[in-house]
């Protein structure tokens, strides 16, 4: 059995946005990034992972040029536009809400069954 | 990047799409050979984790948002390459659109030209015609409406704040300069009407207020037309002086070419105020004045129709006598096209049957190309296409065929605005305004787009709406009994529509030979009719008029090749009559009550003119004249209506005083003896006389007109001369001759209007004429598409069971029997079309019932031509396919697929 669960609808480009936040990075090290914070918990597509990018690119909330990376390859780094810092922002709180919300619940149902 | 810009740069973006994966793959790959794998297993890994590059550059592509951009283009040019694959269908495609798109632009272009469109005055919409309107209907031929009294329309255009007035009346005249002259139509017009109508002369100036008065300056405008005729166009013509209506005028401007009122155009404008006959000044006397007017700025046709109800009100308490009941009406001013309006919409109706043939024609031909393409249809679905982009690819297919086919149709119609226009019966009202416009383009597109849309929906519809697997494994071979009932159906409703269309031509056809063969009452042939405008200044003199008539009687025998000659005021099949009433006592009723009769004023040798057959007592001589009895001729229809089984010669009859030409006295009727019978004469033309309103004709003499309405009787002649040789070969001699140069009158008389009695039969029937010649090529067109349409089906079914052909063929049927077994196809669908179509067609003939004149009802002799035509036609169409089967070698068609 695969110890791993799937990414819940959604949340990737959260993730990936989260990612980004911190500094420019091209989407190797984005795949990269995601699996050490998720400490294989989470199972990233990395097929998915680019059509994201992209996705996200086109509206607006990452920018992106091509750099030099510290091996001297030329690599697509994206930054986070303002656009996608205010949506991180929203989006960060509504998914606490959301997961508070659901927490509550099942505290709840524990205690019932209790 | 905007989506445009992305889409330009699409070959860059691909590269650094493919560019930035390798760089991810690349970087997997050496973190896990320096891990201690193998470089071939690394790689294999970091492929495997990034999964297929293809889809993720696919998804990465839909992400892009520029999509539906990339797949039209990329359909766009699958579209022309498969179009390319297949020329002849594409071609027969293409035609066929072409043709049809091609007839519908042309009708809408003139029914939009003639009908739609707004007057070609600026803001046509805020012009409104004037009437005065009376409580009861007073008037037998306008009902209660009336044109208005001069002083009725100061009054109202002095009162009125919501609207700005001008007036106009028709005045028709001899023009001449340098020794020329020509009649023309003129109008006298309010110093205001060109500014009214928003149209000023394009060299010189309108007239001035001042101008507009009794007495004023003697100004003249003239058309561009006359300009060229008279002056050559030479800029000088301004100021320069010419006759009209034997008064010197002096020209100060000069109106645009195309210039009309009331869809009429004018060769001469002259003052309105100028004219100081008595009528002008009378409050009860309606001389014909006409008014237009323009709503002010933010006025409503309704308070402008309030405030002329008021104005009426106070002129009917003002001026009792003539004003008591009477008020003013305003209405939208709108082009007069009512009798051609019919014409053109049941022309419109007939081209959109044909333009309706064609798109199943198209239908079909995708329809069996989609069933032979099913397969590469199904491997695409199953290569991973989905159904909404099967549907789009094949939607662009069929809008890229019907797009290019609305463009050749709109070709075609350009070029074909021209002969239509040519080939219209008499003068089409507004024919000059006719020309494509942006509106017809849309038109166009609309109505190719979305035939495209009809005949890509059935084939896109039904591409993916099948299990692909037996598709898969079928061979072409098998034809699903969908698309056969299709078909049949597309087959069925293409012959039930060419039946409509050609039986309603055989009916027209039909009717035509009908009428054309029918008594029109007089000997047409070798008879010259011209309008005739005697010197102004004869007509100024009321004593000359009499003897100036006999000398252009005299002199017109004396040219070579005159057999007799005669003066008429109104002319059978020629526009305008003069109805009067009769009565068979002296207690006449009132008007309203009173029978109508068409009278005709004629010199004696009238009947001899139009060998009119005489068919009791006699025709006038010279002896009937001034002081003699007043005497009529009648015809018989008047003679059964006013006396029955009664002998009517020697009888009375009393014209009401109000309508009598044989009295200028209108309170008391005037009692005629009846000299003669004559035949009734078609005076309404072939096709109408019929069901004519008024069919009783008199005939009475010029020479008992009494003088006073002489000089208006005689503004209006005409002659008539029947020829022993050609009669157009007489019009020249005859003009000369007429001019009177040489005689009293100052050279300035004039023919106008010349047409021979021939061409007169010939024009009433016209309309039918050409509604025939059109229906015609709108039959052939459906002919031709029709059998376009079943040749091409039954190619496509046959061609999908030569294998099933194969097998008879090699069971022992010969190709005789294979032969039937196509037709027996085609004939069984023929059979069903043609019934359909019949049945259609009963309501079509009603429709042609109604709206053309004369038609003659649907008669078996016109189905006896046409649906054998029709079947034949089919048969041959079906002939082809079917010889082309039984020519099947069975070895051959057994080893196929």
């Amino acid at each position: 059995m695969n110890p791993k669960s799937d990414l819940p609808q959604g949340t990737l480009d959260l993730l990936i946005l989260k990612v980004v936040a911190l500094g420019p990075v091209h989407g190797y090290a984005i795949a990269q990034r995601l699996e050490q914070v998720s400490q294989h918990v989470v199972q990233v597509p990395q097929g998915s992972l680019y059509p994201a990018l992209h996705r996200l690119e086109n509206r607006g909330l990452l920018s992106a040029d091509w750099k030099e990376t510290e091996t001297g390859r030329e690599a697509k780094f994206y930054r986070l536009t303002a656009k996608g810092r205010a949506q991180l922002e929203t989006e960060a709180a509504s998914w606490e809400r959301l997961t508070d919300a659901v927490a509550l619940i099942l505290k709840l149902s524990e205690g019932g069954a209790e | 990047m905007n989506w445009w810009q992305r889409l330009l740069r699409r070959k860059k973006m691909e590269e650094q799409l493919e560019k930035e994966l390798r760089f991810h793959l690349d970087q997997h790959a050496n973190e896990l050979i320096a891990s201690g794998v193998s470089p071939a297993e690394a790689r294999r890994r970091a492929r495997l984790r990034l999964g297929g590059p293809e889809q993720v550059k696919e998804e990465c592509r839909d992400a892009r948002g520029t999509r539906w951009l990339e797949d039209l283009f990329q359909d766009l040019r699958y579209a022309l390459r498969t179009l390319r694959q297949r020329p002849g269908f594409a071609a027969v495609s293409l035609l066929t659109l072409a043709l049809g798109t091609g007839a519908t632009t042309v009708m809408f272009t003139v029914v939009n030209s003639v009908l739609l469109k707004p007057l070609p005055y600026p803001e046509a919409d805020r012009l409104v015609t004037l009437n005065e309107q009376t409580e009861k209907v007073t008037s037998r031929i306008w009902g209660n409406l009336w044109a208005f009294a001069y002083p009725n329309y100061l009054d109202c255009k002095r009162e009125s704040r919501s609207l700005t007035l001008a007036a106009w009346r028709y005045n028709g005249s001899t023009v001449s300069v340098n020794r020329q002259a020509e009649y023309v139509d003129g109008i006298e017009a309010s110093y205001d009407l060109f500014s009214v109508v928003g149209v000023s002369p394009f060299r010189g100036r309108s007239f001035l207020p001042e101008e507009d008065r009794a007495g004023g300056e003697p100004v003249i405008i003239i058309s561009s037309g006359l300009w060229q005729r008279l002056f050559a166009g030479n800029p000088g013509a301004i100021g320069s002086s010419l006759a009209f209506g034997g008064k010197p005028y002096t020209v100060v401007g000069i109106m645009p070419a195309g210039f009309r009122i009331n869809e009429d155009e004018y060769d001469v404008f002259t003052p309105l105020a100028q004219n100081t006959s008595p009528s002008m000044q009378k409050r009860d006397m309606h001389p014909g004045i006409q008014v237009f007017a323009r709503l002010q700025p933010g006025v409503t046709l309704a308070q402008a129709q309030t405030e002329l109800s008021l104005i009426g009100h106070h002129l009917a308490e003002q001026f009792p006598e003539s004003n008591k009941d009477r008020s003013f009406l305003a209405q939208p001013l709108h082009a007069d096209v009512r009798d051609v309006e019919s014409t053109l919409w049941l022309l419109l109706g007939a081209v959109s049957l044909v333009l309706l043939i064609a798109c199943v024609n198209v239908a079909s031909l995708m329809l069996a190309r989609a069933v032979s393409r099913e397969r590469e249809l199904a491997m695409r679905v199953a290569l991973g296409a989905s159904r909404g982009r099967l549907v789009r690819q094949c939607l662009t297919e069929s809008a890229v065929l019907s797009l290019s086919g609305g463009a050749l149709g709109v070709l075609l119609a350009a070029n074909g605005i021209g002969p239509f226009l040519k080939f219209w019966p008499g003068s089409l009202p507004r024919a000059d305004e006719v020309h494509l416009d942006w509106r017809v383009l849309l038109f166009a597109i609309a109505v190719s787009l979305l035939s495209g849309l009809l005949f890509g929906l059935a084939p896109a519809l039904r591409a993916p709406d099948r299990e692909l697997e037996p598709t898969l494994r079928t061979g072409a071979r098998m034809v699903g009994g969908s698309s056969r009932r299709l078909h049949s159906v597309f087959v069925i409703s293409e012959i039930a529509l060419a039946v409509v269309l050609l039986v309603s031509a055989g009916m027209l056809g039909h009717t035509l030979l009908w009428l054309s063969s029918r008594n029109p009452g007089v000997n047409i042939h070798n008879v010259l009719i011209s309008r005739m405008a005697l010197s102004p200044a004869t007509l100024a003199n009321r004593g000359e008029i009499r003897a100036a008539w006999q000398d252009v009687l005299d002199r017109a025998r004396g040219v070579p090749g005159v057999d007799s000659v005669a003066t008429v005021d109104t002319v059978p099949m020629r526009d305008g009559n003069n109805r009067i009433g009769y009565w068979t006592s002296a207690d006449v009723p009132p008007a309203d009550k009173t029978p109508l009769a068409l009278a005709t004023s004629v010199t004696p040798d009238y009947l001899k003119v139009m060998e009119i057959p005489l068919l009791k007592g006699r025709f006038f001589d010279d002896h009937d004249r001034q002081g003699s009895e007043l005497v009529v001729v009648i015809d018989d229809v008047l003679a059964q209506l006013a006396f029955g089984k009664e002998e009517p010669i020697g009888k009375r009859l009393w014209i009401p005083g109000r309508e009598s030409p044989f009295s200028a006295n209108s309170d008391s009727s005037d009692p005629v003896r009846v000299v003669g019978v004559v035949g009734h004469v078609r005076y309404w033309g072939l096709a109408i006389d019929d069901q004519a309103e008024v069919r009783a004709q008199f005939y009475y003499p010029f020479a008992q007109v009494p003088d006073l309405l002489l000089r208006r009787w005689s503004e209006l002649m005409s002659i008539a001369v029947r020829t022993s040789i050609a009669p157009l070969s007489v019009v020249q001699p005859l003009r000369q001759e007429l001019r009177g140069a040489t005689g009293g009158a100052g050279g300035d008389q004039a023919l106008y209007e010349v047409h021979t009695m021939e061409q007169l039969a010939s024009d009433s029937l016209a309309r039918q004429r050409f509604l025939l010649l059109l229906f015609g090529i709108f039959a052939a067109l459906a002919l031709v598409l029709a059998c376009i349409g079943i040749y091409g089906v039954l190619a496509y079914l046959t061609g999908q069971r030569v294998p099933e052909i194969g097998i008879r063929m090699a069971l022992g049927a010969k190709p005789n029997n294979v032969m039937w077994l196509v037709l027996r196809q085609s004939l069984g669908m023929i059979f069903i079309g043609v019934a359909l179509g019949t049945a259609a067609t009963l309501g079509a003939g009603r429709v042609l019932l109604k709206f053309v004149d004369g038609m003659q009802p649907t008669d078996l002799g016109t189905f006896a031509i046409t649906i054998p035509l029709l079947v034949l036609a089919a048969l041959f169409a079906s002939f082809l396919p079917a010889r082309r089967a039984s020519h099947v070698d069975p070895v051959i068609a057994l080893r196929q697929d």
